[in-house]
């Protein structure tokens, strides 16, 4: 029998929900409103938030003062980058997982997630001198790998988690059919894990481009990214707080545009597997 | 062509020995089928004659040749699986030439092949759609077609009608009876149903755990069981085991006698009560407590009027009792 909710409970939950969204979303929202404040507006106590002065001149101040494009072409390069090629990694070895697992699988998958808790900067110095010896410093290239080597354990997991939910006996029927290892992956494994693959990459993608402690450590001027274009305006001199809100404005905002018109690929793709 | 020759084929998984040793024949045209019950090891020797399984030691030759280091698509086979394993984004067209595409084929031929499957099978309408929108034998007729157009030496078949409903699973044994008819190629066919067995193989493989307990027609299996295992297995209701002195009167540890070799008499033989009676129409089956050889199943043919508590009188009709000895194998 369905359980019965009554309509009082159905509001509170809803209500509950919203400030719960409205709270995580505030910050961002409150940036957004800063950065079309003027800096005067911005730094107001208490705080202005219907009749401040609404201004553009810190986007034309920010976009005027440095090179956004650049930037923007090195997120995106740094984390489309890294995320295909960490696809193209993965994605054997979550098949492997997946459909020839070993005695050690479970552990190995352990493992590797187990990276994922280790502090970034208990790594920090080896990491720079590396980069720095191999000429990976400041370079696309160099990111790319730093950040594919980051992702990679989540890009396996999810994958693994997906491949697991394609029958066997379908593997087993493309192998009858005739078609190589490279064909079963090509023709059968990957178009049926499209859904998987992609809220995997999307997920990636984000995860990349908000990345900020090895991007702005691990590069200076060509390769950095809009992590570090934001912390270019955390100057000397103090804080611009509405100059620095247009530059994070201008940096998130590809970003939440792409999430939020993905946002049914990634809900389904997070919770694929949760509900046979 | 399409002889398949097994040879102490061995397979065992860790310590477990699944499969302890196989010698077996299959000639080409053959209609064999693998039965026995769950667990007893014919999924996997099916799957070792595909190549999905590496054999541990042993041999299998097809057409003469050992194949058994041969991955599964040089075999030459074609397998159909139970869960149909239908590509789900790929067309009923695809699916069919998906074997095609990859054995590299003119396209032209492949799409005649395909249509020419699709034809024979009644698929044509549907060629189209995608697995998920056809009924499940819909999708079974698929997973034929994409085995037929390979035109291999032999079809494998894994309990291919185990997901169909009864209806359904009775026309479609007809269908693969039929195009085994036509075709006149090896089929290889695994069930744990032995209605299926019976009715479709030319030749049926019983096994136990491994072991192939006897090899024959349907006939013969049911007429000249070698032990208590296929005279338990094959028939339907199972034939009666009896011990004890009836059987010793017989000079056999156990006796075996068929449902339906029980005649109801009105004095005499064996003295029961009817416990349990259950009507078809075109028979009746009886379980009847006696005193000489305690439980029994009987089958009547047509309405016979006994309910639960009604005294009876059983007599085995004569040459028709089974007798076995201490090692469970049928005695002379």
């Amino acid at each position: 029998m369905a359980r019965s909710v009554t309509t009082q409970r159905k509001v509170l939950f809803t209500a509950s929900a919203w400030f719960v969204a409205l709270l995580i979303f505030f910050p961002v929202l409150w940036t957004i409103l800063t950065s079309f404040k003027t800096e005067a507006s911005a730094v107001a106590s208490p705080p202005e938030f219907l009749h401040a002065d609404w201004t553009l001149v810190n986007y034309a101040d920010v976009w005027a003062r440095s090179d956004y494009p650049r930037f923007f072409l090195n997120s995106v390069i740094i984390s489309v980058g890294s995320t295909l090629l960490g696809l193209v990694i993965a994605i054997p070895a979550a098949w492997s997982m997946a459909f020839v697992p070993g005695k050690r699988t479970k552990d190995l998958l352990m493992w590797m997630l187990s990276t994922k808790m280790m502090p970034s900067a208990a790594v920090l110095i080896p990491m720079y001198l590396i980069f720095q010896r191999t000429g990976l410093f400041d370079s696309r290239t160099g990111l790319v790998l730093a950040l594919m080597l980051m992702n990679l354990p989540v890009i396996v997991w999810m994958l693994y988690t997906y491949f697991k939910e394609i029958p066997g006996e379908i593997l087993e029927a493309a192998r009858m059919d005739g078609a190589s290892l490279r064909n079963e992956i090509i023709y059968v494994l990957t178009p049926m894990a499209v859904p998987g693959i992609a809220s995997t990459m999307l997920l990636n993608i984000i995860l990349a481009w908000n990345e900020a402690f090895w991007t702005i450590t691990l590069t200076t001027v060509n390769a950095a990214p809009l992590s570090a274009f934001i912390a270019s305006f955390s100057a000397p001199q103090g804080l611009f707080y509405a100059k620095l809100s247009a530059a994070s404005t201008m940096a998130i905002a590809p970003i939440l545009i792409l999430g939020w018109f993905s946002q049914k690929q990634l809900v389904r793709g997070l919770t694929f597997g949760a509900v046979k | 062509m399409g002889k398949i020759v097994l040879k102490s084929v061995r397979k065992s998984f860790g310590e477990v020995d699944v499969i302890p040793g196989v010698n077996l024949t299959i000639d080409n045209g053959d209609f064999v089928v693998f039965v026995g019950p769950s667990g007893c090891g014919k999924s996997t020797l099916l799957r070792l004659i595909a190549g999905l399984e590496d054999t541990t030691s042993g041999n299998i030759e097809i057409d003469g040749k050992d194949a058994t280091a041969l991955p599964p698509a040089k075999r030459g086979l074609a397998m159909v699986f139970q869960s149909y394993a239908l590509y789900p984004h790929m067309t009923v067209r695809k699916n069919i030439m998906f074997p095609l595409k990859m054995a590299g084929m003119d396209i032209g031929e492949a799409t005649k092949r395909a249509d020419a499957a699709a034809n024979v099978l009644n698929l044509t309408a549907y060629m189209e759609r995608r697995p998920g929108q056809l009924s499940g034998g819909q999708r079974q007729r698929v997973a034929i077609g994409r085995a037929i157009v390979r035109e291999p030496a032999a079809f494998l078949f894994d309990e291919p009608l185990s997901n169909l409903d009864a209806a359904l699973r009775v026309s479609m044994r007809q269908e693969i009876t039929e195009l085994h008819q036509q075709l006149k190629t090896t089929m290889i066919y695994v069930t744990h149903d032995q209605v299926e067995a019976m009715t479709m193989a030319d030749k049926i493989v019983v096994l136990n755990a491994g072991r192939i307990e006897q090899v024959g027609s349907p006939l013969e299996l049911y007429n000249k069981p070698d032990n208590t295992f296929v005279a338990g297995f094959i028939g339907s209701p199972k034939m009666n085991l009896i011990e004890g002195a009836e059987a010793a009167k017989l000079g056999a540890k156990t006796i075996g006698v068929r449902p339906e070799h029980l005649d109801v008499v009105s004095s005499g033989g064996w003295e029961g009560v009817v416990g349990l009676s259950e009507h078809l129409g075109s028979d009746t089956f009886l379980k009847v407590e006696t005193t000489q050889v305690g439980t029994v199943n009987v089958r009547a043919s047509g309405e016979m009027m006994m309910r639960h508590g009604d005294k009876i009188h059983l007599q085995p009709q004569a040459g028709k009792t089974h007798r076995f000895g201490t090692d469970g194998k049928a005695m002379a």
